[in-house]
């Protein structure tokens, strides 16, 4: 059957048509459409782990067991799973094991723009990258062949172009290989030093085996044309040079880009006279293809910064390029807020006020970094802000305990805020937590977690306790403050800062947008009491703006929190439903 | 040819519905077909951008200055900041409902009221209130419908065959609303 699917659906219908039988996950964009679309097929167990690591390790266990397995991440996530990535290089597969991880170049959600191909390269690991979604759907179901036959995990790279974008695929019938019974097997799967050493030779002989291949391999394809030039390329990249050029200029697509071929890649340069390399971020097959003593052009014509486009391979080659308008009238930007009725905004705000220094993570709640509340003072990967705060007490001293905190979401302190704060608790500093717990995954799009008491499906499922599990590592002082209220937000972070020992506050109230949280009516301003001194303005709602001179608030966006409310000393700011 | 059509708003006003709407429909005319997403961060509020290209054979799923047949924008000043897009000859289908960024929310910049009789002197401009209309259709949350249905005015494509995407691609409880909010924009005249 033909249908539409962005390339995440499409890898999630390679899995099921390929028989794989676990799914195992942690959200991050612009990965996280492939374990929710997995998760639509009965036939297909699928979770979400509390983070990268755990997952990967999951889908070991289950290859071990025989099972067609998979785990899927956001480049930064394979950061997080890069321990077993490495080890798991050496031990290879029972069943087929695939682990998509999606890049994204242009950072249209990410804290870095890292080129995954480098981890490929460096765990020995092949690697394949679809540049459409009838690829995405095909290459997963070949790479579970791969695996089995070449006895290694086999990575599905996928960029945010190919993962956001519908196409058409094709699609079939699921086929369930018959797994093998276990078999316990210790030289192949307890890396002790005595097994590893005689799995490390069968790695590089595997690498062999998979550049002979990936010279043969209909993943990778020459495209021949009547020109002078060719373009070796990959993914989307792909794309861009056929819209540019389409079949007039000889094209090596690239669908295996680890390990990569040599013999066509020299047989390709052989026949144009001249060799451009076209792909995102590093100059991976660059340096490949120089390694072999191939002169060509890549990154001093594209920029390793940043995603490609038809506009860029027309420019970059020197092409006429479409004519546009100007427009001269200033069109002020529109970056994305904290909705109106965020919990997070309250504890923001009263941080900001008392001018406490705040290690941040990331979330949603990364957002209060911008103005007016500008209440973080840093942000680098998930957990960070936990350990963060460790370090910078430990070397502030007193001059820095009293009056800095961390924030962290609830899904990213399971995700790896808790190790952080058992060193915080082993190792004593005067420290002070906010986990900022909103019940849900917010950023990557609502995922439930292991404090959401759901699972992936929407089921019950057990909820772990982050009162008790604080307590457990050895925090004495947890506290619950629910961040709507300001007057308790203010109280409880002043007493807990001048504790001379480590606490926790758990700021606390559902995200807004959940579908059980019911709004209140809008609030409405008392145009008569309101004095326009713009006290409310500082909490970076978008529902509440100045219209001739006086607050309003926008009732379709208002859902009643009542935090302005707090804000305005001539109570000004009336409940809507009163009236 | 190619034909390219972008949808651009605010993050929350539905852009993902009207795109799977469009992929629908032209799927279904044998297009081939790519609807370029975004998901993540701009869901909060922030402006965001869906590329939808059709023809014989479609290669890159994006569209950049200078290459859109219409850019259908569900909020006014978006209409400006992506207007620059539009080929020669293109067309602009826009709501005319205001919604502030928070840049001039908080004062910083200025919502710029006059944008769309700068764009008539340049480019072919469309404009309606859609949101009003999708209140006369029973929901505000349908702008994202009446404008693909203004849209419809101009593919080429029987209506019928809009209609019959959008009850695909709507939950059955809302698809008389989103029929009467396509009906209402393809009908609207000033
Ligand atoms: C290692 C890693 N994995 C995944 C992500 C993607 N990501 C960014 S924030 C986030 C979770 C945020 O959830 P939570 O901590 O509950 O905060 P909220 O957004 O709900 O405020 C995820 C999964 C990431 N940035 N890094």
């Amino acid at each position: 059957m033909k249908e539409l699917l962005i390339g995440n659906a499409a890898v999630a219908r390679g899995l099921y048509e390929a028989g794989c039988s676990i799914v195992s996950s942690y959200p991050g964009t612009p990965s996280t459409e492939i374990t929710e679309f997995a998760a639509k097929y009965d036939e297909i167990y699928c979770e979400w782990a509390p983070n990268e690591k755990v997952a990967m390790e999951v889908a070991f266990g289950a290859s071990l067991q025989g099972k067609r397995a998979c785990c899927c991440m956001k480049h930064v996530g394979l950061n997080v799973a890069a321990d077993p990535l490495f080890t798991l290089s050496y031990t290879g597969v029972t069943g087929g094991l695939v682990i998509c991880v999606a890049d994204d170049p242009g950072m249209h959600s990410s804290q870095n723009e890292q080129d995954s191909r480098h981890y490929a390269k460096a765990s020995k690991v092949p690697m394949l990258e679809p540049s459409d979604s009838a690829e995405a759907l095909e290459f997963t179901k070949f790479a579970f062949e791969l695996s089995e036959e070449f006895d290694t995990p086999v990575f599905i790279k996928m960029c945010t172009r190919v993962a956001h974008s519908q196409s058409i695929v094709e699609t079939s019938e699921r086929v369930v290989p018959e797994a093998p019974a276990y078999e316990k097997n210790p030289s192949k799967y307890i890396m002790i030093p005595a097994n590893a050493k005689k799995r490390h030779p069968f790695v590089e002989e595997r690498c062999r085996k998979l550049t002979a291949f990936a010279e043969e391999s209909t993943l990778n394809r020459a495209e021949y044309a009547e020109s002078d030039f060719g373009i070796i390329t990959v993914g989307t990249c792909y794309q861009y040079v056929k819209e540019v050029f389409g079949d007039d200029v000889s094209v090596l697509k690239i669908g295996m880009i680890n390990p990569l071929p040599v013999e066509l890649i020299k047989s390709f340069a052989e026949k144009v006279k001249k060799v451009y390399i076209v792909e995102e971020l590093d100059g991976f097959i660059e340096a490949h293809v120089k390694a072999l003593g191939i002169e060509c052009t890549g990154k001093e014509m594209f920029s390793n910064i940043g995603e490609l486009s038809q506009l860029a391979v027309a420019k970059a080659f020197g092409k006429e390029v479409p004519s546009h308008i100007e427009v001269e009238t200033a069109v002020p930007g529109r970056p994305p807020v904290m909705c109106a009725g965020c919990p997070h905004r309250g504890m923001y705000y009263v941080l900001a006020k008392n001018k406490i220094t705040v290690l941040g993570d990331i979330g949603c709640y990364t957002l209060g970094a911008q103005p007016p509340l500008s209440a973080l003072d840093s942000t680098l990967c998930m957990g960070a802000s936990v350990s963060g705060l460790h370090g910078f007490n430990k070397a502030g001293g007193k001059g820095t305990e009293g009056k800095t905190v961390c924030v962290i979401g609830d899904s990213t302190f399971m995700h790896s805020g808790i190790t952080g704060l058992v060193n915080i608790s082993y190792n004593a500093s005067n420290s002070t937590v906010i986990i900022l717990d909103n019940s849900i995954t917010g950023m990557t799009g609502h995922q439930q977690n292991p404090t959401t008491g759901y699972n992936i499906k929407g089921d019950p499922a057990a909820k772990i306790d982050l009162e008790t599990l604080c307590k457990a590592v050895g925090i004495n002082s947890v506290r619950v403050v629910d961040p709507y209220n300001l007057s308790e937000c203010d109280t409880v972070l002043k007493e807990e800062l001048q504790k001379e020992e480590p606490s926790v506050i758990i700021s606390r109230r559902p995200c807004v947008l959940l579908k059980s949280v019911k709004a209140k009516p809008a609030l409405k301003v008392d145009e008569d009491k309101c004095k326009s001194c713009k006290m409310c303005m500082k909490l970076g709602c978008p529902a509440i703006s100045m219209h001739g001179g006086k607050a309003s608030i926008d009732a379709t966006l208002c859902v009643g929190c009542g935090v302005c409310t707090q804000m305005c000393k001539f109570d000004a700011i009336k409940d809507g439903g009163e009236q | 040819m190619t034909k390219s059509i972008m949808i651009v708003g605010v993050g929350g006003q539905g852009s993902l519905l009207a795109s799977n709407l469009l992929g629908k429909l032209l799927l279904s005319e044998g297009y081939d077909v790519k609807v370029s997403e975004v998901h993540g961060m701009s869901q909060r509020g922030g402006s965001v951008v869906t590329y939808v290209r059709f023809g014989d054979k479609v290669y890159s799923p994006i569209i950049e200055e200078g290459s859109a047949d219409f850019v259908v924008s569900f909020e006014k000043l978006e209409a400006g900041r992506w207007a620059p897009f539009l080929k020669e000859g293109g067309t602009i289908i826009t709501n005319t409902q205001q919604i502030d960024p928070m840049p001039v929310v908080t004062g910083a910049a200025e919502y710029p009221e006059a944008i769309l009789e700068e764009l008539r002197g340049k480019v072919k401009v469309d404009a309606l209130d859609a949101l009003t209309l999708a209140e006369e259709a029973g929901s505000s949350k349908a702008v994202n419908i009446v404008l693909m249905g203004r849209l419809a005015k101009y593919l080429g494509i029987p209506y019928e065959k809009w209609e019959e995407a959008l009850r695909v691609v709507v939950k059955p409880r809302f698809i008389e609303m989103n029929i009467k909010a396509l009906s209402l924009g393809y009908n609207y005249s000033e």
